[in-house]
């Protein structure tokens, strides 16, 4: 029970984040409106997803340093976490912009950034199953791993910066600038964060439980 | 490291299959447009002319690791370190893609007119990408190199790893093409540089690991 106190915080973070994230009162701003909420359920998917990835990196290197199939399961599942919580991030973002926008997509640098790290991850995923033997796949994956990330941060946290765009917090939009202001926010929303990101951990540490088991059920029937 | 370099010169068979590679994409170009008499609007001129150089990159890189013989690999394993050897392909590559690219932009001048305004910058931008291109694909060559389908993987990984980098490019060769000055374009060129330092550097570090499998 000592080590598992951080899900039980997740649990009661997200629980509140949901109930005071769709009560508490927001302030009001032009075109957001009530849409402002999404801040806490949109914006907490690509924090846990940068974290997770950059879990899923240090396994990597540790991969690197000593390979065992532990290690590269739990690279694996955590960039497949990371996977998740991005489309996630892609879908809320994409139903919040048919509402304030006007559409599902719009050619906009953030998104299309977000996009393509996508696609940088999905040919991670591509890449895997591509290898028929073990140690090379998960060397090789590893080792793209590490590339993959170095390459997909500066889509996410510099290109967007350069370019004006229509998404919050860019080309002079509303964003955390204002909602500073708003101490409201920030007591529903750093919950948030926190508890999205333990929920992202949380789902990896599953995922890589049931591989490691597969794994080693697999190896008892072969003996 | 010098040796290397010229070990890599030595098999410069492809060298000639490229130049023509390119010279027939770029001449495909014009024949495609000339219903508008070979004159391109700008935007549509910088994005035919990044694409075209985009996947003369991916073909001509790929070379690079698929036709190693395992013997030969083997055999450079015993001489240098896999330091030297990342080195010298990022190297050799990024000269073979500036010369390819140099030929490209002469060649797509003539046929397709040249409306750039500020040509050191756009040379100079040249240059930053092919040594961008050069570090990333070298790297994902020598992945994909390992791999089963590997020309279909080359695309799948390279593409998307290039695309940051391809964005700032274009706006580079943007602010070139409508002759803004240099201050316009300075942020981006310098977020290039630091990417292009990113990629090289992981390269060599991560390397040494995919050489020894």
């Amino acid at each position: 029970m000592k080590k598992n106190w951080w899900k039980a915080l997740s649990v009661v973070l997200l629980l509140y984040v949901a109930v005071a994230g769709l009560l508490l009162p927001v302030p009001r701003l032009a075109i957001l409106n009530e849409t402002i909420r999404n801040l806490y359920f949109h914006v907490p998917m690509w924090f846990g997803m940068t974290f997770v990835l950059l879990a899923s990196v240090y396994y990597s290197v540790r991969y690197l340093r000593t390979p065992t199939p532990e290690l590269d399961i739990r690279a694996h599942e955590s960039a497949r976490t990371g996977i998740l919580m991005g489309f996630v991030g892609l879908a809320t973002g994409s139903i919040w912009a048919k509402y304030t926008w006007g559409a599902w997509w719009t050619n906009d640098p953030k998104l299309n950034g977000a996009a393509i790290a996508m696609l940088i991850y999905g040919a991670y995923l591509v890449l895997r199953s591509s290898f028929t033997d073990e140690q090379q796949r998960a060397r090789i994956s590893a080792i793209y791993n590490i590339f993959a990330f170095a390459t997909a941060m500066p889509l996410f946290y510099i290109l967007p910066r350069l370019t004006d765009s229509l998404h919050p917090g860019a080309g002079g939009n509303p964003a955390f600038a204002k909602y500073d202001l708003d101490s409201n926010m920030r007591l529903v929303f750093y919950p948030a964060v926190i508890g999205w990101t333990l929920l992202a951990f949380w789902l990896a540490q599953l995922a890589s439980r049931v591989s490691l088991l597969k794994l080693r059920l697999y190896e008892k029937q072969l003996a | 490291m010098q040796k290397d370099f010229r070990l890599e010169w030595r098999q410069r068979a492809a060298l000639n299959g490229m130049l023509l590679y390119v010279s027939s994409t770029v001449f495909v170009c014009y024949l495609s447009f000339s219903s508008r008499g070979g004159q391109l609007p700008a935007p549509a001129w910088n994005a035919l002319f990044w694409i075209v150089l985009l996947f003369s990159a991916v073909n001509a890189v790929a070379k690079g690791f698929l036709q190693e013989s395992r013997g030969r690999m083997l055999y450079y394993y015993t001489l240098v370190r896999p330091q030297a050897v990342i080195l010298a392909k990022i190297a050799y590559n990024a000269l073979l893609l500036l010369g390819l690219a140099l030929v490209a932009f002469v060649l797509y001048s003539v046929v397709l007119g040249n409306p750039v305004q500020n040509v050191p910058l756009f040379v100079g931008n040249v240059v930053l990408g092919a040594v961008g291109f050069a570090s990333t694909l070298t790297l994902v060559s020598g992945i994909a190199a390992k791999a089963t389908n590997s020309s279909t993987l080359m695309a799948v990984l390279g593409f998307p790893l290039m695309v940051p980098m391809l964005l700032l490019l274009i706006k580079v060769s943007k602010n070139a093409l409508d002759g803004l000055e240099f201050e316009a374009s300075r942020s981006s060129l310098l977020t290039l540089v630091a990417l292009n330092m990113i990629v090289g550097a992981v390269s060599y570090l991560l390397f040494p690991f995919l050489w020894r499998s």
